[in-house]
Order: structure tokens, then C-alpha cells, then sequence
């Protein structure tokens, strides 16, 4: 393997190098310094992400099972914008004294992870791309039992690593199926047609893939794991491994399965429809915030299939921008999240009455957060909905459209509910003045600034495009 | 000896291994039953695999090898699983899933 073929790799040997070197740093930190290990992880996994931006080259490796091209470096950045902005909050919880022995132990199985996430997007065949997923999954669920001493923790890990075993072996009776009717594991060789035995892989294929992106029917776990979870891994769970997901089916449904696109788009089709509607009406009923926002990117993961329908580069190019709309909106609603969490331990709606009287920032932030995740006009996440909305009536999907538009209606009420709560509701004890950390506070204006700026410049979306063009 | 057994009957046998695995992967109370259960499920897919390499595909081992990596990685899933039941056990003295129930809407 000569050094340029190396290089192609450069995500995943970053990110397994960062992960060494934390293990050897942490050899070296006495007792009390382990705290060392928060910004040496925060440090290290910027290194990562920076040199992710560096320009690269397309090609593959061992023999087609690994495949990297401009697009799928671009959405490897994007999640790992996601990840660098999920360490950056969680410094003040580790530090917390119940997780102060185990510091560590959070960043390694993030980075794992992570590793996971780089490898699934760069599959070349469906070994590969399993391997990536367990990667993804296993130290996720072994992070969101990271509390062991609260129950509620331990409840949501269960909870998390069952569904995603019983997931993984519905999508390994697809691919199984799929491999006995193409007799190949190789993307570039497999030959999906429309007889039964490849739609039948499919559909376990596809509803082993719908739980991670946690699409209706198989959307059960998200609300307890989201709120069982530790907030900074549920962040981690919301973006990045749902992120990771889409990115991968929508890859597979323009190459791979390009030739059953009448097989795959009115599964789609329906699947969007009840994502949307019920992750919304059961969203209305939440108290708890967590669960609120879980039952809101169950609504999001809707929307975002009705980009995926349209199996087109700039349905793609929707998803792929609303993603990183998505990773800035949703990051910035749990950093707020977590630092008031952090602080009194409140995460029910309710105790953010007359939060702007006293955490005007926080506040301000959050409101900006939820006015794009709901699609506010100026903001981002406007356009992010747009693009996707502009996917489907491209496609003529005006039946769907009508009920998406009607559900983001829908979706602007509850989010107001908490806008209203800082706002508007008075309190008698409201959350008290309080400086959160530098890191969450740097985290927090990154995201800010991501949601105000990426909407406006758009160079952002038309590079995508162009990438999306080109990759087809 | 196994080429006097048709395709279809081992196809069967595994897809009625998978849907009991599934069966009991919803009906079953203790946790650790779960995990076997699906533990069968992988196995029925392993045997999927192996069944569809040898005879439609002899001699590419392409089926052979996912199976072999199914096998190491359900072993990984179990070990976390189990690391996760124990700790559920020191919390609420109990494997049963009626009682995992903390979190409900």
C-alpha cells in the first residue's frame, strides 16, 4: 500500500490515530488530572476535523471495499462538525464528580464511534458497511449506559443495544437474501432487479436502516433511549448516527437501488407520511424536553425522507444540506439542553418559564434553534425545508408535499410552546443567572452562527449541488 | 450427502428459524431470552449465507466470510449487552423487562 493510497483513508487514520494517542495520554494523567483528558480530546478531534477540509482525491481501496469520492468527504465533515461541537459540551458534564473516573472512557467510545460513522459512508460493500454500523452502535449503546448509577441510564443502554441487535439481524436477512439473488456483496456488481427475492431483501434491508434514522414503524426506542441517555450522547444519537444513516441511504437509493425506484419510492412515500404526522402529535404532548426533542427529529427524519424520494442530484443535495442545517439547529437546542442542565438539573418545559429574564443568551439561542428547526424564514433551517419541499414537487409529489407543509405548521406550534415558556410565561423561581464554560459557550455560538449564516450564503448549497451532479 | 437436500427446504428451515427468533424477541419477558433470541435470528442468517455460497455460489466463499464476521460481531453485541444487564441489575435488582419500565409517555 504505497503512501498515496494511504492517504485516501486520511478520516479514518486520523480519527483511529486521535484515538491512540488519547489512550496514551491517559496512561500518563495522574488521578487528579484527569481532566486533561477534555480539552486534549476537544484539541486532538479539531485536528481531525480541520484536516478533513484539506483537499483529497477520489479512488478505492481493497479491491472496491472501500470507496471515497468528494461527496462522501463532505458529508464526513459535516458529522464531524457534529461530533467536535457534542465534545465541546460535554466538558462541564464530565467534570461532574459521579463521571470523574471514567473521563476517558466517554471520548474513546465517541471516537470509535465515530470511526464507525467514516466507514459506513465509505462502504463499498455491504461487509464493509456493516462492520461500519456495529461500529457505530455498540459503544453508542455502551455510552448511553455510561451513568451506571442511575437506573434510568442503564434502561435506555437496554433499550438501545436490543432494538439496534434486533435492527442489525432484519438488515442482515435482507442483505442475506439480496446476496443470494445477486450472488454478490460488491455495490458495483450487484444487479437489483424487481423480482421478489430482491425486493424482499430490500424491505428487510430497508427496515433494519429505518430504525437507526428511526422512521415510523421502528421509531419506539428513540423516546426512552433519548431520555434515559446521558444529553450529550442523546445529541450524539440525534445528529450524527441519524445523520450517518441518511447519508448512507440516500447513497444506496440512487446507486444501488437506483433500478427498483418504483419498488422503493411508495415505501418511502408512506413511511414519510407517518414519520411526520406522528412524531409530531406525539411531540405536542411532551413535558419533558429530551422527549420533546426526540419526538422532533422523529418528525425531521420525515422530512428528510421527502427529500430522499425524489432520487435525484439535487434531492441529494436537499438531504445532504439539511443535514448540516440540521447538525447546527438541533446541536445548539441540546447545548442549551445540557447547560441548563448541567446547572439545576431542570428538563422539563415548564421549568424554562421566564428563562429571558434571567439567561437571556441561553434563551436566544435556543429560540434561534428551534425557529430553524421549525423553518422560520430568515434562518437556515428555512432553507433547508425549502430545498427539500423544491426535491418533491420536482418529482410531482404534490399529495405529499400538501402534508408536509401542513405538518410543519403543526411542528411551529410546539416548538413556539417553548418559545412561549422563555418568553412570554411568568415565573415565580425561574433558572437563576449562571455562566456555563468556555467550550459550551464557544459550541453554542458556532452553532448560532451556522444557523444564521448557512442560509444566507449560498455558495453552500450550490457546492453541494455541484458535487451531487458530478457523483451521479 | 447435502447435495441430496434441495435449496428450498434449508431456505425454510432458516426462514422458520429467523420468525421464531422474532416470535421471541416480542413475546419474551427476561431479558436474557431476548438476547437469544436474537442470537437465533443472526444464526438463521448465517445459515442463509452459508446455504446461498454453497449452493448457488460455490467456490467465491463471499457468503462464507460475512457469516464468519456475524459471528465475531454478535459476540461483541452480547458482551456489551450483558455488561449493560448486569449493571440494570445493580440498579433495580431485576432482568425482567416488565419492570425496565422508567420511561413510559
Amino acid at each position: 500500500m504505497s503512501l498515496q493510497e494511504l492517504l485516501l483513508m486520511r478520516h479514518e487514520w486520523t480519527l483511529i490515530g486521535s484515538l491512540l494517542i488519547l489512550l496514551v495520554l491517559e496512561l500518563n494523567f495522574t488521578d487528579e488530572g484527569k481532566t486533561k483528558s477534555i480539552p486534549s480530546a476537544a484539541i486532538l478531534f479539531a485536528l481531525v476535523t480541520l484536516s478533513g477540509f484539506l483537499p483529497s482525491q477520489s479512488g478505492t481501496l481493497f479491491g472496491g471495499m472501500y470507496v471515497t469520492d468528494p461527496l462522501r468527504i463532505l458529508m464526513k465533515n459535516i458529522l464531524n462538525l457534529g461530533v467536535l461541537i457534542v465534545f465541546l459540551q460535554s466538558g462541564s458534564w464530565l467534570r461532574a464528580k459521579n463521571n470523574y473516573n471514567r473521563i476517558t472512557e466517554f471520548y474513546l467510545l465517541m471516537l470509535s464511534s465515530v470511526i464507525g460513522v467514516s466507514f459506513m459512508i465509505s462502504a463499498g460493500n455491504f461487509l464493509m458497511f456493516y462492520l461500519g454500523l456495529e461500529l457505530l452502535t455498540i459503544p453508542i449503546a455502551a455510552a448511553a449506559s455510561y451513568e451506571q448509577y442511575k437506573s434510568k441510564s442503564a434502561e435506555a443502554g437496554i433499550k438501545l443495544i436490543l432494538s439496534a441487535a434486533f435492527a442489525s439481524a432484519l438488515l442482515l436477512f435482507g442483505l442475506s437474501m439480496l446476496y443470494g439473488a445477486t450472488g454478490s456483496m460488491y455495490f458495483s456488481k450487484m444487479i437489483v432487479t424487481a423480482d421478489v427475492l430482491h425486493v424482499l431483501g430490500f424491505v428487510f434491508f430497508f427496515s433494519g436502516l429505518a430504525f437507526k434514522i428511526s422512521v415510523v414503524p421502528f421509531h419506539l426506542w428513540t423516546a426512552d433511549v433519548y431520555e434515559g441517555s446521558p444529553t450529550n450522547v442523546t445529541s450524539y444519537l440525534s445528529v450524527v448516527s441519524k445523520g450517518a444513516a441518511i447519508f448512507v441511504f440516500v447513497l444506496l437509493s440512487v446507486t444501488l437501488f437506483e433500478t427498483i425506484r418504483q419498488v422503493w419510492q411508495p415505501v418511502i412515500y408512506g413511511t414519510a407520511i407517518f414519520t411526520m404526522t406522528i412524531g409530531n402529535l406525539f411531540a405536542i404532548r411532551q413535558q419533558n424536553l429530551k422527549r420533546f426533542l426526540a419526538f422532533s427529529s422523529i418528525a425531521q427524519a420525515g422530512f428528510i425522507l421527502l427529500g430522499v424520494i425524489g432520487g435525484t442530484a439535487l434531492a441529494m443535495a436537499s438531504v445532504i444540506y439539511f443535514v448540516l442545517v440540521y447538525v447546527f439547529s438541533n446541536l445548539a437546542a441540546f447545548g442549551v439542553v445540557i447547560a441548563i442542565e448541567q446547572y439545576s438539573g431542570k428538563i422539563n418545559i415548564n421549568d424554562y418559564n421566564g428563562l429571558y429574564h434571567t439567561n437571556p443568551r441561553l434563551s436566544l439561542a435556543m429560540m434561534l434553534a428551534l425557529f430553524s428547526l421549525a423553518g422560520i424564514p430568515p434562518l437556515a433551517g428555512f432553507f433547508g425545508k425549502f430545498f427539500l419541499f423544491t426535491a418533491a414537487a420536482e418529482s410531482g409529489y404534490y399529495v405529499l408535499l400538501f402534508i408536509a407543509v401542513a405538518n410543519a405548521v403543526v411542528s411551529l406550534y410546539y416548538y413556539l410552546l417553548v418559545v412561549k415558556a422563555m418568553f412570554v410565561n411568568k415565573n415565580e423561581s425561574p433558572i437563576k443567572y449562571f455562566h456555563s464554560d468556555y467550550p459550551t459557550r464557544i459550541a453554542l455560538s458556532a452553532c448560532v452562527v451556522g444557523i444564521l449564516v448557512i442560509g444566507f450564503y449560498s455558495p453552500i448549497f450550490e457546492f453541494i449541488k455541484q458535487l451531487c451532479l458530478s457523483s451521479l | 450427502m447435502i447435495e441430496q437436500v434441495p435449496l428450498n427446504h434449508a431456505l425454510i428451515v432458516t426462514t422458520m428459524m429467523f420468525f421464531i427468533g422474532v416470535y421471541g424477541f416480542l413475546t419474551r419477558k427476561n431479558l436474557i431470552t431476548m438476547l437469544i433470541s436474537i442470537e437465533l435470528m443472526l444464526n438463521a442468517v448465517n445459515l442463509n449465507f452459508v446455504f446461498f455460497d454453497k449452493y448457488l455460489y460455490p467456490g467465491t466463499l463471499e457468503g462464507h466470510f460475512f457469516s464468519l464476521f456475524i459471528i465475531a460481531i454478535a459476540a461483541a453485541e452480547a458482551a456489551v449487552a450483558i455488561a449493560i444487564f448486569i449493571n440494570l441489575y445493580r440498579n433495580i435488582r431485576s432482568i425482567d423487562v416488565e419492570e425496565v419500565d422508567k420511561m413510559k409517555y
